[in-house]
């Protein structure tokens, strides 16, 4: 259950667990597979605090071949702006051929980086992609659109894809990958070091828990007598039995 | 100074969404007295600038380029720089849609701001702008404030606003013809396409069971299906039961699948993400089951039980069965 932290707009971070963010998690796999296919070198790259070592380890066992951590512990006092601006400035040296992000975070879910990302790159790019081919030169991504509906579109590289979560099986560590990641080098760099935080461009003025809007009735207890009890409601007050 | 609603429409008909965004932007106009623009992009947007033009606003600007047949994020986003460059507006809104997505982070960007996405909803406070969105999938409200210079840019979440609160009136339309080179469009978009036959029309169901993550395992399913059968029900799933193949993809609700809004609707273990409410929270009845009393799907739930799913579902089918005897 998540707390309101009192002394700041955010919550309170020790009743978190923190783990890779799911459409992250397929990212990754899918470069490392596109790796698989086409040959090359998967480089992890992570903004986070110095927990997020962990992290990077894991993604370094799965066979992500380095790392850069851009370290920072107060990633709150950046906009998705700022900190795309310290991903593109760490990425540049690096000259990727694609780059791939999550399509977004299971906290903030702004759903903007990898977009914001491309555009400081200057990158073309896709979002919500469930398919990625290398062509000649270019790629072929399948894009999810609303409703059921898909699209192909092509472009050329290097590029931006943001990956939805589904687009593959994600792959366990091994053992063997778990000792090899201790062996493989992680860029440690720190956001001064990238330029640092310009003034962010919004601000959380305030975080709270959301208030019921509907008046829900909730049953618990044995349950034989909840679903007894639900089934009366629905029968005499909804009316839909 | 005003405000501008950049509106999606396709081949002519407008995103549902697209109302409750000019719904959002009405009510903002009228709460910051500022003037209500609203723009559609395409090659020839004639006629949906002219169902725009019924609607009470300043202007409508009818953006217009061959090069905007079909989108592109290169495209959308050097139309919409030249306009938003032109018009100065004080606040540019947008549905959240999955277009939105692909290229508003980007315009923003190019223009040296930061989109706030998916915004549930506003307050003015002092004349100044306050928005309220989710974190941690819903489970956590912000207010968000602008810090920096206008124009500021957000996107409203599906279902955030009501579509049937749009304001009807009368607005001159003005073209923009943006300059654009066919050689800055980096990215070849194909044909539309659906994967799976629609054998199953979800939309026509008066009562859907719907399973989540909460099930497990695949071997599980036939528990849910029990409970639908009682209720005569169609079987339904959020995201990840479809990605793992558990249930055909045309059995998903949400944003990605289909929008649903039926007599009832049974969510078992399903949390609830905004993906998956987004599709179905239109419905009349919402039932939810859940072993976190803490998951979203019980903010939008008439009735809950909070348990174990593999307990409640055959309690709750012996009960439906002596119901209906």
């Amino acid at each position: 259950m998540l707390r309101v932290d009192t002394s700041r707009p955010w919550i309170q971070e020790a009743d978190l667990s923190y783990e890779i963010n799911e459409p992250d998690a397929y990212a990754l796999e899918e470069g490392l597979q596109l790796k698989e296919k086409h040959s090359g070198e998967v480089v992890v790259l992570c903004a986070g605090p110095a927990r997020a070592a962990q992290t990077i380890r894991e993604a370094l066992a799965k066979g992500a071949d380095r790392a850069i951590h851009i370290e920072e512990e107060n990633l709150g006092a950046f906009d998705p702006l700022g900190l795309a601006r310290l991903m593109a400035t760490a990425l540049q040296a690096e000259k990727p051929d694609l780059v791939l992000t999550g399509l977004q975070s299971d906290d903030l879910g702004y759903g903007q980086t990898g977009v914001i990302l491309a555009e400081v790159l200057g990158l073309p790019h896709a979002t919500i992609i469930m398919q990625v081919e290398k062509q000649d030169g270019t790629i072929r991504v399948k894009r999810e659109l609303e409703d059921g509906w898909f699209q192909h579109v092509e472009m050329p590289l290097p590029a931006l894809l943001t990956i939805q979560s589904g687009i593959n099986k994600l792959r366990y560590a091994t053992l063997m990958g778990i000792k090899k990641a201790k062996t493989k080098e992680v860029k440690r760099l720190s956001t001064a070091e990238l330029g640092g935080a310009g003034q962010a461009a919004i601000r959380f003025a305030r975080v709270y828990l959301p208030e019921k809007t509907k008046h829900s009735q909730i049953f618990d207890g044995p349950p034989k007598e909840a679903a007894a009890k639900l089934v009366e409601k629905l029968k005499f007050e909804a009316r839909v039995l | 100074m005003s405000i501008l609603v950049i509106l999606e429409q396709r081949a002519g008909a407008w995103h549902r969404m697209s109302w409750e965004t000019l719904a959002a932007a009405q009510q903002l106009g009228a709460e910051l007295q500022q003037p209500v623009s609203a723009a559609a992009v395409g090659d020839d947007v004639s006629a949906p600038a002219s169902e725009l033009a019924g609607k009470k606003l300043e202007r409508v600007h009818a953006v217009e380029h061959a090069l905007l047949k079909e989108y592109t994020p290169d495209g959308y986003s050097a139309a919409l720089r030249q306009l938003i460059t032109a018009l100065k507006p004080r606040v540019v809104l947008f549905p959240h849609t999955y277009q939105v997505r692909d290229f508003a982070p980007k315009l923003a960007t190019a223009l040296e701001r930061v989109l706030v996405s998916d915004v549930v909803a506003h307050r003015v406070e002092n004349g100044e702008l306050v928005l309220v969105r989710q974190l941690f999938q819903g489970k956590i409200n912000v207010d968000v404030r602008f810090a920096g210079e206008p124009p500021y840019f957000a996107s409203v979440q599906a279902g955030a606003y009501r579509a049937d609160k749009v304001e009807a009136g009368s607005a001159g339309i003005e073209k923009f013809t943006p300059e654009i080179s066919a050689v800055t469009i980096r990215t070849k978009p194909l044909e539309w396409f659906r994967e799976s036959q629609r054998a199953v029309d979800l939309t026509a169901a008066e009562i859907i069971v719907s399973v989540g993550r909460g099930i497990k395992e695949a071997e599980n399913i036939p528990i849910v299906q029990k409970l639908a059968d009682a209720l005569g029900a169609e079987l339904a799933a959020s995201r990840p039961i479809c990605d793992n193949g558990w249930l055909p993809m045309e059995r998903q609700v949400g944003s990605s699948g289909q929008t649903v809004s039926p007599k009832m609707y049974v969510a078992v273990g399903i949390s609830g993400a905004i993906q998956h409410l987004v599709g179905m929270k239109g419905s009349k009845t919402i039932v939810a089951i859940n072993k976190d009393p803490e998951a979203p799907i019980f903010e939008v739930a008439d009735y809950g039980i909070v348990g174990d799913l593999f307990q409640v579902v055959p309690a709750l089918v012996e009960e439906i069965k002596k119901a209906k005897g």
